[in-house]
């Protein structure tokens, strides 16, 4: 008897104790899930995931997302679960009361692959209604990635509430995704969905219908074929559009590149194989301004180019009359020693630098409003790129404008065209010439500012060019302008639509060959000077 | 008068020039061989495969000489059949390796098994035997030249333009034999060699008859080119480098002279590659570095355009000078070095080491009595008829 009473004391005081451990977990749905990831299993994490985000609590995104980054700690001994802030207080998960330390006995709750790409759709539906827009986009682009079903009906809720033109739509293409990979969707949905990813006609619809597997309605599987044809096909047009993009982009390099050669290869006939380390000069006097501003006048960082172009030009451009009226101007009549001559100042150049700025590459940084990219349509288009071409074509306006009406410009073309008969009308050629030499080094110094926001710092910075800029010249014609222009763009269009077809070093190969094949046809270049200078 | 004096005393020169080399080519094995090691007068082996592959660049030189300094065509790609040349031999020392690479693949060479080729590729196809490998050395960087200059000497590139033209070459080149999938050993090039006709690569015997094989390749190039330049054709050529358009009026085929010569030099350019690459023991695509091209360029200019030993000699001193510069405490200054040789050079001694020479000597002896001139003279008188064949 007293054994049976014993044991049935013990009982009760057993279940109670159970009772009143067990006490808060059966305090209610949110509260039950959440003490599930205390368990330290994978399915009762994922089951708590899926009963949390549903459940609409507002701590069930401070939750979540803490799970996400590993701030969610769970104490396996008292089932607790505590949510650690990145400012380092913690809160009790369940009632959302601020706790003064978790206990050591806590560890963060461990996830999976699969877990996380719960995770990751429990986010999304969660911030589908969050205040911010950008948050709330982003929160429909990933479920329209994930389209897990239990995603469908927070959707459809905040597409209701939707007023952004933009949200509304990722909204829809997100319902349609969903609905596409339903089961028990009716056939008609499925049709409307594919027609929705249909329209947003971008590479994720295009993996979206791909991937929606056979056990479709034979409507559907067709409809989706259709569809995915006329997204490859906008594609197609898209890719065609980046590739120019991307010519043009290069080409705007080559031409920056290039077009101080053509000067002083055009008007003077000078073959300076240095012109790469005017290039490099540039780049390393946009290092040195940035290096003063970052230590003196950081509040000037965004200016730090507009400082850099006039420096590097003026830096440059006195390197340039310096090289002509102490080597140069010796060798006129002789191009082949100038083009030696020139070539021995490249290596000394390169080494100065070395020797002063050491051999590895220096960081230039880019201004905030060179960082970032914008979309365009299906394409992304960089800044710095952007700007790059509008200061290229900014540059070759301006440098049109001064051969066309300014009084040095005047002279450089009459140099340019008759050298002995601009002598004879009192021009001072070599004045003229240093002065020239001097343009085409500076306009090199300015290419380098641009090319250091998109190219490494080094001392071999300029002969990674030289080659390139010397096949536009030459392709383009010399003593023209226009010539530089198009055979920069040609080339670097060329190049592009190349590259995806053979692949970047045998493009580069085919456009070389195609280079020297072109000199045999037209020897001058794409547009030659016509006249008695062609034999000079 | 004063053009036959410059040509018996270069005449005179070429004859001590020839004297030397074959010296070197004759004592320098002998002594690494005979006389023991240590020993005061031996060669080491090391410096034998050095001399060897300054003789090689010798052979480069004068090549370019004969084009530069003879018909005013400055090719900025002569290593391309330099190396071209190289890779043909390259290509018949790796199928020499056989079963003895690290996969022990009788046919393909490693780098082939390596990046899992099935079978040799028909580039490689007859390079295991010496004869085949022999005549692609001559035939490939011969027929690439002649392909070039057909094309570039018909359509009348000249100047700078057929400069910036070769240059592209061989940086087309550059980039095509980095590839991989070129089958010619990629970046790494093709090394490793064992041995050459049946004979060790690294021996010294073979080290040494490599060096007296180019000393005699050397030889055999100086007199080609001395042939050439003292033919007819050669005064044709430098009448085209000179006045091209006049040569084309009074009727001759320019771009037919030119071609002959192009072809010619480098077909030359390439046995200096073949000689090069067992005793340096590695060819690799930087060969075709365009920098390379120009560096060859002023070798010819620092020891004098236009007068074959100094073309030779140029090469060797510069060659010289950048192992020297280049291993010990002022290998940093050695860019500044070559750098301000290329500007120095051109500015002050356009004529080169050899050229400047010749015109100071002939300066001296202008300043001579009559009754010595007179005597010169007569003896130019001599020598003329022979220069007329």
């Amino acid at each position: 008897m007293p054994s049976k009473l014993t044991a049935r004391l013990a009982s009760l005081v057993l279940s109670l104790f159970l009772i009143a451990f067990a006490l808060p977990a059966f305090a209610g749905p949110f509260e039950d899930a959440v003490a599930k990831f205390a368990n330290d299993d994978f399915s009762d994490t994922d089951e708590a995931i899926g009963a949390i985000a549903s459940s609409g609590n507002k701590l069930a995104f401070p939750i979540i997302s803490a799970l996400q980054d590993d701030r969610l700690m769970a104490d396996p001994d008292t089932k607790k679960v505590y949510v650690t802030g990145t400012d380092g207080k913690s809160i009790d998960a369940a009632t959302g009361e601020p706790v003064a330390s978790v206990p050591d006995s806590a560890s963060a709750v461990r996830l999976n692959n699969r877990l996380r790409r719960s995770v990751d759709a429990a986010i999304g539906s969660l911030t589908l209604q969050s205040p911010d827009l950008g948050a709330r986009l982003q929160a429909a682009q990933s479920v329209f990635k994930s389209h897990e079903e239990t995603a469908l009906e927070p959707v459809e809720s905040a597409l209701a509430k939707e007023t952004n033109k933009s949200v509304k739509a990722a909204l829809g293409d997100a319902r349609a995704a969903i609905l596409l990979f339903k089961s028990d969707a009716t056939e008609v949905q499925k049709l409307e969905a594919v027609a929705t990813i249909k329209a947003r006609g971008d590479q994720e619809a295009l993996a979206l219908l791909s991937d929606i597997g056979t056990d479709q309605p034979a409507s559907v599987a067709k409809a989706a074929t259709s569809a995915i044809g006329s997204i490859q096909n906008s594609l197609a047009v898209w890719s065609t559009v980046q590739n120019a993009w991307y010519g043009l982009s290069l080409g705007s390099v080559l031409l920056l590149a290039a077009i101080g050669l053509a000067i002083t290869f055009g008007v003077m006939g000078v073959i300076n194989m240095a012109h790469g380390e005017m290039v490099m000069i540039g780049a390393y006097t946009t290092f040195v301004v940035q290096e003063v501003i970052r230590t003196r006048y950081p509040a000037l960082f965004d200016y730090s180019l507009l400082i850099a172009v006039p420096l590097a030009f003026l830096v440059a451009g006195a390197i340039g009359v310096l090289i002509e009226r102490s080597i140069i101007r010796f060798l006129y009549g002789r191009p082949l020693e100038t083009l030696l001559a020139t070539w021995g100042l490249s290596l000394v150049l390169q080494q100065a630098v070395r020797t002063m700025f050491g051999p590895t590459n220096r960081e230039v940084g880019n201004p905030s409003w060179m960082s970032g990219a914008f979309e365009l349509g299906q394409i992304t288009i960089t800044y710095n790129r952007l700007w790059i071409l509008c200061f290229t074509l900014a540059v070759f306006v301006i440098l049109l404008a001064m051969l066309r009406y300014t009084a040095l410009g005047l002279e450089m073309r009459a140099v340019t065209q008759n050298r002995r008969m601009a002598a004879s009308m009192g021009i001072a050629t070599s004045r003229v010439d240093a002065l020239t030499f001097g343009l085409g080094s500076g306009i090199a110094g300015i290419a380098g500012v641009a090319l250091s926001q998109i190219d490494n710092v080094s001392p071999n910075l300029g002969q990674s060019y030289i080659i390139d800029s010397f096949m536009v010249v030459v392709f383009g014609g010399v003593g023209n302008l226009w010539g530089t222009l198009v055979g920069a763009f040609t080339l670097g269009i060329a190049n592009k639509f190349l590259e995806p077809v053979a692949g970047a070093v045998l493009g580069k190969i085919a456009i070389l060959v195609l280079i020297i094949l072109f000199i045999q046809k037209r020897p001058r270049g794409l547009f030659a000077l016509k006249g008695r200078a062609v034999e000079a | 008068m004063t053009p036959h004096m410059l040509t018996r005393s270069l005449d005179r020169g070429a004859a001590i020039f020839l004297m030397i080399v074959a010296a070197c080519g004759i004592l320098i094995p002998l002594s690494n061989l005979l006389l023991p090691a240590g020993s005061a007068l031996q060669v080491p082996t090391y410096l034998v495969a050095l001399w060897g592959k300054y003789v090689c660049y010798a052979i480069l030189a004068l090549s370019i000489d004969l084009i530069w300094g003879y018909c005013g065509i400055l090719s900025l790609g002569h290593g391309a059949f330099f190396a071209l040349g190289g890779y043909a031999m390259g290509m018949y020392l790796m199928r020499q390796i056989g079963t003895r690479g690290v996969y022990g693949n009788p046919i393909l060479p490693d780098f082939m098994v390596f990046l899992n080729y099935s079978k040799l590729p028909w580039t490689w196809y007859g390079f295991d035997m010496f004869w085949f490998a022999a005549l692609m050395v001559l035939v490939v960087p011969g027929l690439l030249a002649f392909c070039f200059g057909w094309l570039a000497f018909r359509s009348r590139v000249t100047g700078v333009y057929l400069s910036i033209i070769t240059q592209a070459m061989t940086y087309a080149l550059l980039l095509a034999f980095f590839r991989n999938d070129f089958g010619f050993g990629g970046n790494n090039g093709l090394t490793d060699f064992k041995d050459i006709l049946g004979f060790n690569v690294q021996a010294e015997g073979t080290r040494a008859a490599l060096f007296a094989l180019s000393c005699l390749a050397l030889i055999v190039s100086f007199l080609i080119c001395r042939a050439v330049v003292s033919s007819k054709l050669g005064k044709v050529l430098i009448a085209i480098r000179d006045a091209e358009s006049r040569s084309r009026f009074l009727g001759y085929r320019v771009e037919s002279y030119k071609l002959f010569v192009f072809t010619l030099s480098a077909c030359m350019a390439g046995v200096a590659g073949a000689l090069y690459v067992p005793q340096v023991g590695i060819i690799n695509p930087s060969e075709f570095a365009p920098g390379n091209s120009i560096e060859a360029v002023i070798w010819v200019a620092v020891g004098g355009r236009g007068t074959l030993v100094g073309a030779a000699l140029g090469a060797i001193v510069v060659n010289y000078a950048k192992t020297f510069f280049t291993s010990g405490v002022l290998a940093p200054y050695w860019l500044f070095m070559l750098g301000a040789m290329f500007i120095l050079v051109t500015l002050l001694l356009p004529r080169g080491i050899v050229g400047t020479f010749n015109a100071w000597r002939e300066q001296a002896r202008e300043r001579r009595p009559a009754a010595t001139t007179a005597s010169a003279a007569a003896e130019d008188g001599i020598t003329e008829p022979k220069m007329a064949e």
